[in-house]
Formats: structure tokens, C-alpha cells, sequence
């Protein structure tokens, strides 16, 4: 049974004097559901980008059923039968699923007779118990479907190795029992499953051996059966684990932002908030849970301004602010933490002083007669690099060049530093790795106990339950819910997140 | 009766100046449904329109010259695409510079040209029993070969972009060239490949303009065509048969003003030269503006380069 299917010895690969591989080495076994385990960083998505030929390895081999190969590009890889599921799914928005699906293939006639195509697809994806409308073009499908699209181009491939870089990352805890049921079919069919995360209870619940990375090198292979989870965590974070958060209750009666009835279209003109309603208090931490896609994004884009409201009403404070212009909003004491930190949270090829003054380099203190005070500037943006534990080379060094964690917590500094009443914050851990995830949480909490009202957008529901003092569940824009933590389970939360059993919870 | 001839001769005149704009828009919706903006298609219209009415009158051969304004656009498309594409420098000033280049380029080999008249020029040719219907016959069947081409080629290229395995790659690559790239499409190939074609239409578009459309040499005379193209493909939505539309209402108003002048209605003839360009730009913006749907049917990658390993 234990036949080597993939074998990759001593793999290397720098980008511009980062080593994000190691001397790396993989062994994975014909069926088997194999887990590659470690932070974010680690190396995870680069080792198996060498696999499949998107990146040319500096040095080591890669050995495939016995036999040496070299890799130019993905194709190379499928036609060996190795395919991969990226985290960032690479699919083309306005074209079918069949399309998407037949893209690429030589053997397909070169007129395309779409009808058949259709049917074709629809057939091939039923078979897979990975139901689809072939017909649909992607942007209309839910993350989850487009994943299943994803998959299903790779078993239209007839690939027999499949990579998955961080499925569940998008996915609603049903989704996610029916990703892992097919993905058991699959190994049971004698494919072979190579899935990265770096959450240790799927890790637990799915794989049949698992290799950790850290720091960009192997340093351990094990069957799952022999390990627990304790001991995992510590082979993957190498140093003790952040303690667990202690919270204190300090939420007080009164609203900092009250929205009454609020409908908003989305950028395709349809409705995306239908009626919503709910309310944030003074120091509490108020989450938002739900399915990506639900009404999240212009429910932040109505508060911040951004979005014309059609109905209803926002008001901050007890003050009427609807369809107030952004700045009003931000003058209200309004802060946000947008999901798109790179490319609306911080302008990249700024350097740290310049992303902290963008709101209030007005302001007497940072400038005088319209000349900035670099002096003061430079003081105080070193004290706030210190504060948040920044690392960064300097703070005029532009900020593409930090981590992704540490983004985060220039971007947390530059919102709070003016006290906010209403701090936004949407998926604001998505991506980090433990530590950066650990300082983020401490921010919202200490935040908290200053007495702002927060409204935290996340899919994560561990981290809701961890951090909220109620949990509001969105579903097709309106809120369908609002639970307490600790009297209400993930599975009663991900069955509402799905439009169901809200009649359970009161 | 003479209503009827003046509108005949009227339409019929409008897709001859339609002719031009449409070879270098079709050019352009390949070049950007590949992701790539091409902003030289002035210069290399002028490049083009320059060496074809100079290899004709040379070698008194209307293939050669045609051959010639082919190589050269190539040339010029394989600049362009080695500048954009391999060494991933910003399309638009790229563009910029080609265009800029192409007009000087032109204006300077054609400085001995000026005046001259070819030996050999795209005449008219009737298509026998077509051209003999009523009306739509003389507007329609009574041109040179370069438009009969052209009208094969707008319902060619709506086929080649959305019912081939070509198209389909070619879509796929201007979208999400990374997802293209993931399947094995060759992004590179692709993008040279149809940035090239392109060119090679704007090449053409020019020869039209020096071997047919009024055949001579004058520095400049593309007058703005090759922009005009451009701003046509964005309101297209990068569809042929609505660019070639596009084109037809341009060529109308471009031919009514002439109509006008020569009545002696007494508008100025600037403000009437004006006009075409205006009223394509009006008409296509109210269409365009109601449906977002230029924004929403732009190629997601056009302007960005493609690096693999970038992310
Ligand atoms: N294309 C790239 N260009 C530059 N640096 C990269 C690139 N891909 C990965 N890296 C760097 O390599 C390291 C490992 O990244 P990655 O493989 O994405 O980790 P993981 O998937 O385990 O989170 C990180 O430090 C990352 O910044
Ligand atoms: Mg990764």
C-alpha cells in the first residue's frame, strides 16, 4: 500500500533574498489524504507552486511515481497528473463553468459546439457529486461553488495527485463537511490528496499523514493517528502558544451606530441589503457572521459612506449621518479596517509616516501652513511602530514591503489613534498567521474596554465566538439572528448562516 | 428621385469612410481582448498608410505595397509586444511613444511623396449581379476589395472571439491570464500573437486610407481615425459587429458634413470636420452609459503585465 506517488528532495527557492523554500523534503503516498501543515509563510503555497511548474525550484528534485521530472509549466504538471486547486482561484469571471472548464484542453473540437459542452460538463460533474449549473458564468457562483469549479477542472484532467492550497479558508462549515466527504471519495478512489492549511483541527479531522513547514523547511513527517494536537501547534509554531484571550464584559446600553431598515445595491445593480437592521453599543463587540457574499462588503460600504442607501436609516451617536459624505462619517468618530487592506487600506508604495497621516495630516500638530512636520511625524510614527510591534525596515520605508500581519497593525494604529466611537473592522485576521492573529485580537479587545462599539466582520466562526459579544448572522442582507456566545454552537450559527434554522435561537 | 440618389451615394460613401476605422478597431479588440492596450494605432496607421503609397508608387505593384504595409505594421506590432509583453513596460506610454514615433517616422518618409499620385490604386469593383440591385446595390456591392474583406472579416472575428477554442483562449488570457497560464494557454504566444494582428490591421487600415480612400500622400492623414478606433472599441464593449456599428455612424456624419459643404450650407467647415468624432463619441457613450457595461466587459487584465512569478 505504501507506494511513494511523489517524492521532492531538497527543494530551494528564493525571491529576491527571501528563502520561502528551504532544502525542502515531501514524501506522499499513493491514496493517502496527506496535510502540509504550517503558519503563514511558511512555505506552503511556494512548495507546491514548484510542484506544479508555476515557479522553477533554485535547486532539488522532484520524483514522480519513480521517475525524474522537470516541470516548465502547470501543463507539464497536469499531463503527469498533478493538479492544483489555488488559493486564490484562478478562474476567469466572465466565462461559463464549462468554459472555464475546457479551457486549455487540446482534444476539445476546435469550433466549439457549446450545447454539447454544456451537457457534457454537467454529466462529468454529477458523476463527482460536485453539483453545478455548467451554464452559469462564474462571477454569479458563490465562493464555494467556484471552488467546487476549480476541482472540477482538475478531475476533467483526469489528474490522479490533487493539490488544495487552504480550501476551507472560504468556506461555511457545511461547505466544508461536503468538501472533505469528497475529497475522502476521492482518496478512496485511489487519487491522492495533498491539502494545505494551517488550521490543526482539520488537520486532525482529514489527513493521514502530515509534513510541517516552518520557516520555509521541513522539519517533521507523521502519521496523524501518532500525534495530538498539542503537539502539533508546537511543531508548527516552534515556540510557546499565545495564551488564550481573557475578556471583560464592559458593554454599556447605549448605541453607537443604529441602523434601521437600510437597503443598498451591489456594483451589479442588484440588491445586496434588503432591509437590514442592527445595532452596535457603546464597548461591545458586536460580530457579523455569514456566508462571504451575504450583504458583508456593502453593509461596510454603507457605514463608511461609500454606498448610497436606498432606504432606511444610519445613525451614529444618535445623530442622522444617512448617505453622509465619508468625511462626515470619519468626523463622527467613525474608523474602518476595509477587507481589501492592501489595496484600500494602505497605499502601498507609501512609507509608514505617510499611511498614518492620509486622514489627518491637517491636523496642527502634522503640518503647519501646508508644510508637513516631519520632525513630530517621524517621533510619533516611531512610537506607534513600537506600541503595535511593528516590524518594518524604517518608517520611511514603503509598506508593500511588510508582512501582511504587520499591514494589519499599521492599519489598526492609524484607525484607532483618533479614539473612535465605531471601530469597522472586516475580516481583519483573514490571512495572518497565529501571532499576527493574536495581536489583532488583543487590539479589538483593549479597543473595547475603552469603550469603543466595534462591529467585526468575519467567517471565522472560532474567532467570533472568541472575541464577540454577540454574534449577528447575515444572510442575503438582512440580519436573520443575533445569538450569544456560549449559548449557541458553531453548527446552530453555520445552519443560519445558510437561511435555516433561525426559528432554534431566540 | 434625387433624394434617393443622394441617399444612396451618401450611405455608400459612409462605409468607405467607415472602412479605416473599422480595420484598425478590429485590430484593437484583439490586441485588448489579449489584455493588451495598444495606444500606437495612430503612428502605425500613419506608418503604415506611408509605406504601402511608397512601395506602390515604386514598384507600380498594389501587392507589394500591401505586402510592404503588412511588414512593416508586423515590425511595429513586434516592438510594441517585445516592449509590453517581454519586458513589461506601461502599455499606455508605450503606446504613446509608437504613435508619436509612427507620425514623425511617416511625416519624414513621405516628405519627397507629397503631391505624387500612384500608378496603382484600390479601384472599384462591381460584384457581378449584386451590385445591380436597387439601391442597396450600389451601396453595398459597389467597392474595392479592402471592403469586401472587411465585411467578411467583422462576422469572422465575432466568430474566431466567441465560438472557437481560439477565442476562448484568447478571452481567458485577456480576463485572467494566471488562470489561462494554469492550464497551460501560453499567455506570451497569445499576447504577441493577436498584438501583432492588430497592428497588422492599423498597418492596413493606413493603406487604405493612401491606396484607396484618397490616394496620395499627406502628412498626418490619418487625422485622428486611430484614436478615434480606440475610444470606438471601449463603447463596442470589444465586440466587432457593434465596433463595425460604431464605425458606420462615424463614416455617416463624417460624409454628411462633406455633403453639407459642398451644398454651401453655410456651417464652418472646421465645426464640420469636428462633427463625426463628436457625435461617435455622444452616440456611443449614451449607449454604453445606460448598461455599465464597458465596465463591466473590459478585459479585467488589459494594461497589466503578466509575470508568473509575481503575485
Ligand atoms: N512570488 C513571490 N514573490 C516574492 N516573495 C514571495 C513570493 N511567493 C512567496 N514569497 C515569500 O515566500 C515566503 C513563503 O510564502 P508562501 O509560500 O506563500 O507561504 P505559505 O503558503 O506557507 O503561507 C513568504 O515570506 C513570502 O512573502
Ligand atoms: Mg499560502
Amino acid at each position: 500500500m505504501n507506494e511513494l506517488i511523489l517524492e521532492m528532495r531538497g527543494i530551494t527557492k528564493s525571491f529576491f533574498g527571501v528563502l520561502a523554500n528551504d532544502n525542502v523534503n515531501l514524501m506522499v503516498n499513493r491514496g493517502e489524504i496527506h496535510a502540509l501543515l504550517g503558519e503563514n509563510g511558511a512555505g506552503k503555497t511556494t512548495l507546491m507552486n514548484i510542484l506544479t511548474g508555476l515557479y522553477k525550484p533554485d535547486s532539488g528534485e522532484i520524483v514522480i511515481s519513480g521517475k525524474k521530472v522537470t516541470f516548465a509549466s502547470p501543463r507539464d504538471a497536469i499531463k503527469s497528473g498533478i493538479g492544483m486547486v489555488h488559493q486564490n482561484f484562478r478562474l476567469v469571471d466572465s466565462l461559463t463553468v464549462s468554459e472555464n472548464v475546457i479551457l486549455g484542453l487540446n482534444d476539445i473540437h476546435r469550433f466549439l459546439n457549446i450545447q454539447e459542452i454544456h451537457e457534457a460538463i454537467g454529466n462529468f460533474s454529477k458523476k463527482y457529486g460536485l453539483n453545478i449549473d455548467p451554464k452559469a458564468e462564474i462571477w454569479q457562483l458563490s465562493v464555494g461553488e467556484r471552488q467546487r469549479v476549480e476541482i472540477l477542472k482538475m478531475l476533467y484532467r483526469k489528474v490522479g495527485l490533487l493539490i488544495l492550497d487552504e480550501p476551507t479558508a472560504v468556506l461555511t462549515p457545511q461547505e466544508v463537511v461536503d468538501l472533505f466527504s469528497s475529497l475522502r471519495n476521492m482518496a478512496q478512489e485511489g487519487k491522492t490528496v495533498i491539502i494545505i492549511t494551517h488550521k490543526l483541527n482539520e488537520v486532525m479531522e482529514i489527513a493521514d499523514r502530515i509534513t510541517v513547514l516552518r520557516g520555509g523547511k521541513s522539519v517533521a513527517t507523521m502519521l496523524k493517528k501518532d500525534i495530538t494536537r498539542q503537539e502539533l501547534a508546537r511543531i508548527m509554531v516552534g515556540r510557546e502558544i499565545p495564551k488564550v484571550l481573557s475578556r471583560r464584559c464592559v458593554m454599556s446600553e447605549e448605541n453607537v451606530l443604529e441602523l434601521t431598515g437600510i437597503k443598498a445595491l451591489n456594483d451589479r445593480g442588484m440588491e445586496a441589503l434588503s432591509g437590514l437592521s442592527v445595532c452596535v453599543r457603546k464597548g461591545e463587540i458586536l460580530g457579523i457572521a455569514g456566508v462571504a457574499g451575504n450583504g458583508q462588503k456593502e453593509l461596510v460600504e454603507v457605514i463608511a459612506g461609500l454606498r448610497p442607501t436606498l432606504a432606511g436609516s444610519m445613525k451614529i451617536n444618535g445623530k442622522n449621518l444617512t448617505n453622509c459624505k465619508p468625511g462626515d462619517i470619519i468626523n463622527a468618530g467613525v474608523a474602518i479596517v476595509p477587507e481589501d487592506r492592501v489595496g484600500m487600506g494602505l497605499a502601498q508604495n507609501f512609507n509608514v509616516i505617510e499611511n498614518l497621516i492620509v486622514k489627518t495630516y491637517r491636523d496642527s500638530e502634522n503640518s503647519r501652513r501646508g508644510f508637513l512636520n516631519w520632525k513630530h511625524l517621524r517621533k510619533n510614527a516611531e512610537k506607534i511602530v513600537k506600541d503595535f510591534d511593528i516590524k518594518t525596515a524604517g518608517v520611511f520605508s514603503p509598506v508593500k514591503l511588510m508582512s501582511g500581519g504587520n499591514q494589519q497593525k499599521l492599519l489598526f494604529a492609524r484607525e484607532t489613534s483618533k479614539k473612535p466611537s465605531l471601530l469597522v473592522a472586516a475580516y481583519p485576521c483573514r490571512g495572518l498567521d497565529l501571532g499576527a492573529t493574536h495581536a489583532v485580537h488583543q487590539i479589538l479587545l483593549s479597543q473595547k474596554e475603552q469603550g469603543t462599539g466595534i462591529l467585526l466582520i468575519s467567517e471565522d466562526l472560532d474567532e467570533l465566538l472568541n472575541l464577540a459579544d454577540r454574534i449577528a448572522v447575515i444572510y442575503e442582507g438582512k440580519i436573520t439572528g443575533i445569538v450569544v456566545p456560549g449559548k449557541a454552537s458553531i453548527e446552530q450559527i453555520g445552519l443560519m448562516m445558510c437561511g435555516g434554522g433561525k426559528e432554534c435561537i431566540s | 428621385m434625387e433624394m434617393v440618389t443622394l441617399l444612396t451615394a451618401t450611405l455608400h460613401a459612409a462605409i468607405i469612410s467607415a472602412t479605416p476605422i473599422l480595420y484598425a478597431a478590429l485590430g484593437e479588440i484583439f490586441a485588448e481582448r489579449s489584455g493588451v492596450l495598444n495606444l500606437g494605432v495612430e503612428g502605425i496607421m500613419l506608418v503604415g498608410a506611408a509605406t504601402g503609397f511608397y512601395t506602390a508608387v515604386n514598384s507600380q505593384s498594389l501587392l507589394l505595397g500591401i505586402l510592404a504595409t503588412v511588414a512593416v505594421s508586423l515590425l511595429f506590432g513586434l516592438i510594441f509586444s517585445f516592449i509590453t509583453i517581454t519586458l513589461r513596460a506601461s502599455q499606455v506610454v508605450t503606446g504613446l511613444v509608437l504613435t508619436i514615433f509612427g507620425t514623425g517616422l511617416s511625416a519624414f518618409l513621405g516628405k519627397s511623396m507629397i503631391g505624387q499620385a500612384s500608378p496603382v490604386i484600390f479601384h472599384k469593383i462591381p460584384v457581378p449581379v449584386l451590385s445591380k440591385i436597387p439601391i442597396l446595390g450600389h451601396v453595398l456591392f459597389n467597392h474595392d476589395m479592402l471592403v469586401y474583406v472587411l465585411y467578411l472579416l467583422v462576422p469572422l472575428s465575432w466568430f474566431v472571439i466567441y465560438r472557437t477554442r481560439e477565442g476562448l483562449n484568447l478571452r481567458a488570457v485577456g480576463e485572467n491570464p494566471a488562470a489561462a497560464d494554469a492550464l497551460g494557454i501560453n499567455v506570451f504566444a497569445v499576447r504577441y500573437f493577436y498584438v501583432c494582428l492588430g497592428s497588422m490591421f492599423a498597418g492596413l487600415a493606413g493603406a487604405y486610407l493612401s491606396l484607396a480612400y484618397a490616394p496620395s500622400w499627406l502628412e498626418n492623414m490619418s487625422a485622428g481615425r486611430g484614436w478615434i478606433a480606440i475610444v470606438l472599441v471601449i463603447f463596442a464593449t470589444w465586440n466587432p459587429v457593434r465596433a463595425a456599428l460604431g464605425a458606420l455612424i462615424f463614416g455617416g456624419v463624417d460624409v454628411l458634413g462633406f455633403k453639407f459643404q459642398a451644398r454651401g450650407i453655410g456651417i464652418s467647415p472646421y465645426f464640420m470636420r469636428m462633427l463625426p468624432y463628436l457625435i461617435t463619441i455622444i452616440v456611443l457613450i449614451i449607449i454604453t452609459a445606460r448598461s455599465q457595461m464597458a465596465k463591466n466587459l473590459m478585459p479585467k487584465a488589459l494594461t497589466i503585465p503578466y509575470d508568473r512569478e509575481e503575485r
